[in-house]
């Protein structure tokens, strides 16, 4: 079988809401780098492709209640402070799209992407919540009942989205000259207005990064209803499924190539990540036992953890099953959100990851060095270079760059 | 000498896009490289700087309606920069520009309370203004406020990001794990907040925790009337650019003048103006390295291209070797060169123009020769010792709290001034030694802001 790919989401003290109060967390360094570096190189460690950070403009609902963490720190921010820390691991933090200024957002992923010499991505993050719009106050929250209303978010994303994309290619790779004889440090002709025009903003380009280490970030995006899957099939390189089972993870995936051929890409181009939430054994204690007391500790007796992902709870030997057997469904690999941080992610490192290599299903070893090479993804050209040449080639004056319409 | 030395402040800017950055010279390196600034930073916290700065940009520039390209151009994101340097450095300073006009507070705000937190209390912020309808074409917003409202906007977003920094005061990330998340939570929850003005209306709940210099360092750059104002009532630190000792004395005795109005006291607003340096073995030498910089930053094609900023006008068929023009300069709205800070600086085009003239007429020079005299900017030029001892008498004088210092060369022009001046500075008891605090705000004196409670791991 074709190998995995395994990624760890990251987030607060776990995904449990309990997990702060584990005797192995550290609740109170949540807020400090040496906490954030801490879990990435373990992730590191166990050869995961890449973590996630999760974010968003306001506090999630549950953090609200002093019982459960409260705080977040900006998540891009976060993967670059970890960034020249770590050699390996792919990093990639949220963005939400609704929020942000792709101009301000492409630059913070390239410049991720060369702080981390080719290891950045971009989890993009549509908002709906009203108090995610009353802390930017710009203006009013949709209506979520209204299927439309969530559609323009989601193609306000798509955009948000295509203008990253143009900005990263604005510059050619070879756009630096320094050429001393003529006094140019750039050729112009290699840096692209990219007059993006969109109903949510337009953008004019160039960036002002030049191209990052992987030409094209990885931009990944978390989906579970159609919209979401439009997205990540016109956008994304990675989209992050939740589903149920097997047979849900077949049906998923076959949602997400219709879309796929809809949006015109070829099948198979998106690659599926699965999101699990583990539980996994721990010497002297099981998972289940765990995930028991975890719900204790965070209130009322009978209420039990839920999340919008499968839950899996268990061995690294059952954990291993799952993840084989629904490879068989077209997922490319898994998303997993330790329940409480460290104990799931030494875990993972420790027992999982040596269980899926005893069965020829992960790496020994990091071969490669960019976050895309790793996922199998080609190194794109920039989409102007070929335009370009092509104006070079029929002999057309046209000049790409200046000609400021 | 029985009277107390004044203790300098120096820090440290990343050489970058203008023609000051000599990026043809075979010592330059790369400006974008993450390595680049990992250097630039590590010779900064060697010699014990204050803090480096990070200038942004937010479009290329251009002149003719093409993109400039005879200066370094790109450059990275100053957030992101700022944070990766966090991780390479343990007491440095991380100061960036970001503006005020084509972001939100909510967003500003959680991006600099996280930046405090990931480096410990590091951070500070240079707010500008002063970004056009040109720059807006590439932001959401799509264009610019007028130049009085872009004051009041920036005060505004300033007051707005200080409530958001304030929101978690009283609160300390405690994590009883037997009981709360966090101790001592006031009434309903921390970070609430509201904001309602004439430029923003949002409220709500901040997001992260009271960072541990409780806010970022304020910087303010800038020169003007509306400026000055705006830097005795809310900043801690001003940039300027004065060329002569007296004329440094006037700006510091005027701003730390209008302090008072604010109910600040004097020590509470450095005053630290941009130098740039040339150093030799002997003055001759220093001087000689001072002109060969010069002649490197202003080539032909250059001096051309700054002619036009004046004038206004296409001189592409000018002789850079020649004459100074003698025709008069277009006065005008639209600028030939866009994107650029400076171009606005010629205030009076003709006036300049005919001093350019004159000076040319006085001392034989051509065009290129005028405005390499024009564009000088060797603040600094001299042995080492020298060089130290004009520093010290413009501190000790009262023109400035200390310099902030721009190299020509990327990243390893700060060397030669960390391993020879400071050497100086330090035996003469006038700077730092050993860092003696952990935060920005204990290396340049300040004191925290009085509702701020350093977070505690417990």
């Amino acid at each position: 079988m074709t190998p995995l790919h395994l990624a760890i989401a990251l987030d607060g003290a776990g995904w449990h809401p309990a997990a702060w109060r584990e005797p192995t967390a550290r609740p109170a360094e949540l807020f400090t780098a040496g906490y954030w570096v801490d879990l990435v190189r373990s992730a590191e460690a166990g050869l995961l492709d890449f973590v996630t950070v999760e974010d968003s403009f306001d506090l999630p609902p549950l953090s609200l209640d002093p019982q459960h963490v409260q705080g977040r720190l900006d998540a891009v921010l976060t993967a670059c402070r970890v960034a020249p820390l770590t050699e390996r691991i792919g990093l990639v933090p949220t963005q939400v799209a609704t929020h942000t200024e792709p101009f301000h957002a492409a630059k913070a992923i390239a410049t991720l992407d060369f702080v981390s010499r080719g290891r950045a991505g971009t989890r993009i993050q549509v908002s709906h919540r009203a108090t995610e719009f009353a802390n930017v106050g710009r203006r009013t929250p949709p209506d979520v009942r209204d299927a439309d209303q969530l559609g323009v978010l989601f193609d306000e994303a798509a955009d948000h989205v295509e203008v990253s994309r143009r900005l990263w290619d604005s510059w050619e790779d070879d756009a630096e000259i320094r050429d001393a004889a003529t006094g140019r440090f750039i050729d112009r002709s290699k840096v692209h207005y990219i007059d993006f025009a969109g109903d949510f903003f337009s953008v004019k380009g160039p960036s002002i990064v030049p191209r990052p280490p992987q030409g094209q970030p990885v931009v990944t995006a978390l989906a579970h209803v159609e919209h979401a899957y439009r997205l990540a099939a016109r956008s994304a390189d990675i989209v992050f499924v939740t589903p149920r089972d097997a047979d849900d993870a077949a049906h998923i995936v076959g949602l997400v190539r219709e879309a796929e051929a809809e949006a015109g890409r070829e099948q198979g181009e998106v690659r599926v990540f699965a999101d699990l939430v583990v539980f996994l054994d721990r010497p002297g204690e099981s998972g289940a036992a765990r995930r028991a007391r975890l719900d204790a500790a965070d209130g009322t007796e009978g209420t039990e953890y839920a999340s919008d992902a499968a839950i899996l709870t268990g061995s690294a030997a059952l954990v291993a099953d799952v993840l084989a057997s629904w490879q068989h469904a077209g997922i490319s690999g898994y998303r997993l959100r330790p329940a409480a941080l460290p104990d799931d992610l030494d875990a993972i490192t420790a027992d999982l990851v040596p269980e899926l290599q005893s069965r020829g299903l992960f790496r020994r070893e990091y071969a490669e060095t960019t976050l895309r090479e790793r996922l199998g993804l080609d190194r794109p050209p920039s989409r102007y270079a070929s335009a370009a040449a092509a104006t070079a080639a029929t002999g057309s004056t046209a000049v790409t760059t200046g000609g400021v319409a | 000498m029985s009277r107390p030395r004044k203790q300098i402040h120096l820090a440290a800017h990343f050489p970058g896009v203008n023609n000051t950055t000599v990026w043809s010279d075979p010592r330059s390196g790369s400006h974008i490289d993450f390595d680049s600034f990992r250097r630039f930073a590590q010779v900064a916290e060697r010699a014990k700087f204050d803090f480096l700065f990070l200038a942004e940009g937010l479009r290329l520039r251009e002149q003719n309606g093409r993109i400039y390209d005879l200066d370094v151009v790109g450059r990275p994101d100053t957030f992101a920069v700022l944070a990766a340097l966090a991780g390479v450095t343990d007491r440095l300073g991380l100061a960036g520009t970001i503006n005020s006009t084509f972001n939100e507070p909510f967003e500003v705000a959680r991006q600099f309370a996280t930046l405090d937190h990931l480096s410990a209390g590091r951070a500070a912020w240079n707010v500008v203004t002063s970004w056009d309808a040109f720059t807006g074409e590439n932001f959401r917003r799509g264009g610019f406020l007028p130049q009085d409202q872009r004051y009041e906007r920036a005060e505004s977003f300033l007051d707005a990001a200080g409530v958001l920094f304030d929101s978690w005061a009283g609160v300390e990330v405690t994590a009883d794990k037997a009981a709360t998340f966090l101790g001592g939570v006031p009434g309903d929850g921390p970070g609430r907040y509201a904001v309602h003005d004439n430029h923003f209306d949002i409220s709500g709940q901040f997001t992260v925790p009271q960072s541990p210099q409780g806010r970022p360092v304020i910087f303010q750059a800038g020169d003007s009337e509306q400026g000055r104002e705006f830097a005795a009532a809310s900043a801690d630190a001003i940039f300027t650019r004065h060329g002569t000792l007296e004329a440094g004395q006037a700006f510091y005795a005027d701003i730390k003048g209008r302090l008072g109005r604010f109910g600040r006291t004097h020590d509470q607003l450095l005053v630290l103006p941009a130098a740039t340096f040339a150093l030799g073995d002997t003055q001759e030498q220093a001087e000689e390295n001072a002109a060969d910089i010069r002649r490197r930053q202003v080539s032909g094609q250059t001096a051309i291209k700054l002619a036009e900023q004046l004038w206004n006008l296409d001189l592409s068929d000018h002789d850079p070797d020649g004459p100074v023009p003698t025709v008069d300069p277009v006065v005008g709205e639209n600028t030939i060169a866009r994107g650029r800070a400076s171009v606005r600086q010629h205030t009076d085009p003709r006036e300049t123009a005919q001093k350019w003239r004159d000076l040319a007429a006085e001392k034989g020079l051509s065009l290129r020769g005028v405005v390499i005299e024009m564009s000088a900017r060797q603040t600094f030029v001299g042995t080492p010792e020298r060089v130290a001892d004009l520093i010290d008498e413009y501190v000790q004088a009262h023109a400035s709290d200390g310099f902030i210092l721009v190299p020509h060369i990327t990243p390893d022009g700060l060397a030669d001034f960390a391993d020879s001046v400071v050497p100086i500075l330090q035996e003469r008891g006038v700077f730092r030694t050993e860092y003696t605090g952990t935060t920005l705000r204990e290396h340049l004196g300040l004191a925290l802001p009085a509702n701020t409670k350093k977070a505690v791991a417990s």
